[in-house]
């Protein structure tokens, strides 16, 4: 296993077994349901995310783009479009923006912050207007099919929808990055994208490959966002949630540098920052101080990454042969 | 005023720039500085200037010691280097660059009457025809270089070290900087000049000091200056003999490219290379070397021109083309173009030939780990494994690994751009043997190399470039250092005269 993943995932127990030691009630079955929920729904985003940072670049539209996703997908299935093809074409609309992004990015040489960052005001924007900036709704009853997407059933082993998903969306994402060529690829150009470019990979396309997942993936999580909470507000509904994907993604050891990403610890990133919301309030550390909490544990985290890398370059230095 | 380095050595990861050089300059005297590339002649200027600190040695000022490495505390006694990329902001305005870093003030706020009363009086000075306001994006380039010098000597420098300084200037532009020279000398100012240009030492230097291999190779006075004396100084070593030529020449063309220009380069190039054959590509630093061969590599847009891959016509549209199309390239900046940093020595290798190992999609793990291991063995790289992190490795197996990238692909054609720049001796003797291995087997190599000797010593015919021109083309077998040396220098003055 990746170090950084190890590290991180250490993290995680500690924090696991701290919360059930002080707060038994942590264990019990509801709450863990919950939790895998909502570790589902972020994991899912901060594993696209992941993609992106490797190449070195950052995806700000995520948030827009799951607020987008589950206006669309309430407006088509209230027009009568069937179930799987607007789920498909919420997939699909995702995977394009990301596309667009991508070319934007490569074609013109915009960087990514702006990109992206337009793309966050402008699908928030188109969102809202879509749905004339009223709630958007779908009774449960009515599609019970779609909703066992975020349900537990035997299915799923009597695991949340959302969580089982981001299991199957890590470990494809896993194949990707490590058993084929574009995932090699991917690390290559985050690591030296001119090495790369000489060595005849075919940057551009990576990068645009790298936008379009990290576009499907905030569509997908739109779709399972939506049915959970089965009521769209198109002017917050998915707010901010691109910052929890990237905190995520950062503390499961992806540098805004580039060239690093392990999409085990990326996942337990994810997850380490729903458990400590979770513990936050299982610990009745007062609310308002979450954000507050949340952003002390990934400095934290962020800052002993830091220095461990340190630490590893100057013993890698006074060992190494040199010259 | 007397400014003096005194056994000055400098030692760089894999080379010894300098060892054990002395020059002096006094106020009112132009001293210029030749050699080929490589010689030692720019680490020696920054030296000087306080932008390197020598292991060895120092740098009097009238006899006075200076503290070594301290760009800011050479430039308080006058020292002042004008590099060949400048140090300007082209956002601000000319008065704001004279005072860049200097601002006077008057209590919290820039004096800004007098930064633009005693820039215009700088200006006038040097015959800079524009108003301190004109912001210093509209200049030429050559008007550029005259604000920096103006802003050295409105920081009351001694001393102006030159780098280069014509190198993009044209005719009239370097005139105009000569005339400048020729003024400051009268009114005192030593000025140090490295150049690779004859007739600008013969036009200025009341001395002419010679570096080669980063040592002492001579000093000629003003009278005793004379172009053949200056260029066997420079060359001066025995050139070593490597293989014996056309060994391994085949009569089939691998390669030709008729009229190919890509963009960036400034006149169309043709060439040809046949199986088994070394290309040398001489030229100096800018000579379009590097540009010729990022164009055959598709890293360079063709602009116009043809390119033949055994007979047959090839778009080379990107490097994955050429790569597909049999060819390697080996760029010239290692640590920028070629490596993985943050990569494994077999992350190294691997990642040019990696579509070569795969099967319905995935990777091929075991291929790759032992095709890794062969080339490891192959190349002779030194290292605990193909997992050690490429940046343990030193320069020589770095460039091995960056070579044997391409090897994993078993190209027809390598474009080699200063293969052996930087590494030492053994793993230099060891690339050598390996390109004649590749030679026998009928790979063409085409070798862009600062070395003479090098070039001397492997290429079956030599190109001489000059500012994207072909100043010539010899036969390896007969041609000798002066001769390449004096191509590339009269192809430059021919152009000067016309």
């Amino acid at each position: 296993m990746n170090k950084k993943a190890l590290g991180v995932g250490l993290m995680l127990l500690a924090l696991v077994a701290l919360t059930s030691l002080v707060q038994p009630s942590f264990l019990e079955p509801v709450n863990l349901q919950n939790l895998a929920r909502w570790i589902g729904l972020y994991g899912i985003l901060s594993v696209g995310m992941a993609f992106v940072l490797l190449t070195g670049g950052v995806d700000l539209s995520v948030g827009s783009i799951v607020g987008l996703s589950g206006c669309v997908l309430f407006l088509w299935i209230q027009a009568g479009v069937s179930e799987v093809l607007a789920v498909a074409g919420v997939l699909a609309l995702g995977t394009l923006l990301g596309v667009v992004h991508g070319l934007l990015i490569t074609g013109l040489r915009l960087q990514p912050f702006v990109v992206t960052l337009c793309g966050l005001f402008f699908y928030r924007g188109f969102a809202r207007y879509l749905a004339d900036d009223e709630a958007l709704g779908l009774p449960r009853e009515e599609h019970p099919g779609l909703f066992r997407l975020v349900e537990s059933s035997p299915w799923t082993l009597g695991m949340p929808g959302p969580f089982v998903i981001l299991v199957v969306t890590a470990v494809l994402a896993a194949v990707l990055l490590n058993l084929t060529v574009p995932g090699r690829w991917l690390r290559a150009l985050g690591d030296n994208e001119q090495a790369a470019r000489y060595s005849g990979i075919p940057t551009g396309r990576m990068t645009v490959l790298a936008y379009a997942l990290s576009g499907l993936s905030a569509g997908l999580a739109g779709i399972l966002f939506a049915l959970h909470v089965s009521t769209v507000q198109p002017s917050v509904h998915g707010n901010f949630y691109e910052l929890y994907a990237i905190a995520g993604a950062v503390l499961g050891g992806c540098s805004l540098r580039g060239g690093e990403a392990s999409i085990l610890g990326v996942v337990f990133g994810a997850a380490l920052v729903r458990v400590l919301y979770n513990a936050i309030n299982l610990l009745r550390i007062p609310t308002q101080l979450e954000y507050a909490v949340i952003g002390g544990i990934i400095l934290a985290g962020v800052i002993a990454d830091e220095l461990l890398r340190r630490q590893a370059l100057r013993r890698s230095l006074r060992h190494g042969p040199g010259g | 005023m007397r400014l003096e380095a005194r056994g000055v050595s400098k030692r760089y990861p894999g080379v010894q720039a300098l060892d054990g050089v002395d020059l002096a300059a006094e106020s009112g005297e132009v001293v210029a500085v030749v050699g080929e590339n490589g010689a030692g002649k720019s680490t020696l200027m920054r030296v000087l200037a306080g932008a390197a600190t020598p292991d060895a040695g120092e740098v009097l000022l009238d006899g006075q010691p200076l503290p070594h490495g301290s760009v800011p505390e050479a430039r308080r006694r006058g020292i002042v280097l004008i590099h060949q990329e400048l140090a300007l902001a082209s956002n601000l305005n000319l008065a704001a660059n004279l005072w860049l870093g200097r601002e006077p003030r008057r209590g919290p706020f820039l004096d800004r009457r007098r930064m633009r009363r005693t820039a215009a009086r700088a200006l006038a000075r040097l015959g800079i025809p524009h108003p301190p306001d004109t912001p210093l994006a509209r200049l030429s380039l050559a008007e550029r270089q005259m604000v920096e010098i103006a802003r050295a000597l409105a920081h009351d420098a001694r001393f102006l070290i030159l780098d280069e300084p014509t190198s993009s200037l044209s005719h009239r532009e370097t005139e105009r900087l000569f005339a400048l020279v020729q003024q400051l000398r009268e009114e005192g100012t030593g000025i140090l000049l490295i150049t690779h240009r004859m007739d600008e030492v013969e036009a200025l230097a009341d001395r002419v000091e010679i570096l080669r291999d980063g040592r002492n190779a001579g000093s000629l006075t003003r009278g005793e200056m004379d172009r053949d004396r200056i260029l066997s100084l420079m060359v001066g070593r025995e050139v070593r003999e490597f293989f014996r030529h056309g060994r391994h020449v085949r009569p089939d063309s691998v390669l030709e490219a008729r009229g190919l220009r890509g963009r960036g380069m400034s006149a169309p190039v043709d060439l040809e290379l046949r199986a088994g054959e070394v290309l040398g590509i001489a030229g100096l630093v800018g000579s379009g070397r590097s540009e010729l061969l990022e164009t055959l590599f598709g890293l360079r847009p063709r602009e116009e021109g043809e390119l033949r891959i055994r007979g047959r016509p090839v778009s080379t549209a990107n490097p994955a083309r050429a790569a597909a199309a049999g060819m390697g390239l080996v760029p010239e900046d290692r640590r920028r173009l070629a490596l993985l940093p943050g990569g494994s020595v077999g992350d190294n290798l691997a990642l040019a030939a990696l579509p070569l190992w795969q099967r319905a999609g995935f990777l091929r793990r075991a291929l790759l780990r032992s095709r890794c291991r062969e080339l490891i063995a192959r190349l002779r790289i030194q290292t605990p494994g193909a997992e050690a992190p490429v940046l343990h490795l030193s320069g020589g197996n770095q460039q091995k690994t960056v070579l044997g990238r391409w090897l994993a692909r078993e190209p027809r054609i390598l474009l080699l751009d200063e293969p052996t720049r930087g590494i030492d001796v053994v793993a230099k003797a060891e690339i050598y043997e390996l390109l004649d291995g590749l030679l026998e087997e009928g790979v063409a190599v085409v070798l862009v190399s600062s070395e003479l000797p090098e070039l001397l010593g492997l290429a079956d015919r030599i190109l001489v470039l000059h500012e994207g021109r072909t100043a010539g083309l010899l036969e390896g077998r007969e041609a000798t250092e002066e001769q390449i040396l004096r191509l590339m220098l009269s192809a430059m003055e021919e152009r000067r005269t016309a």
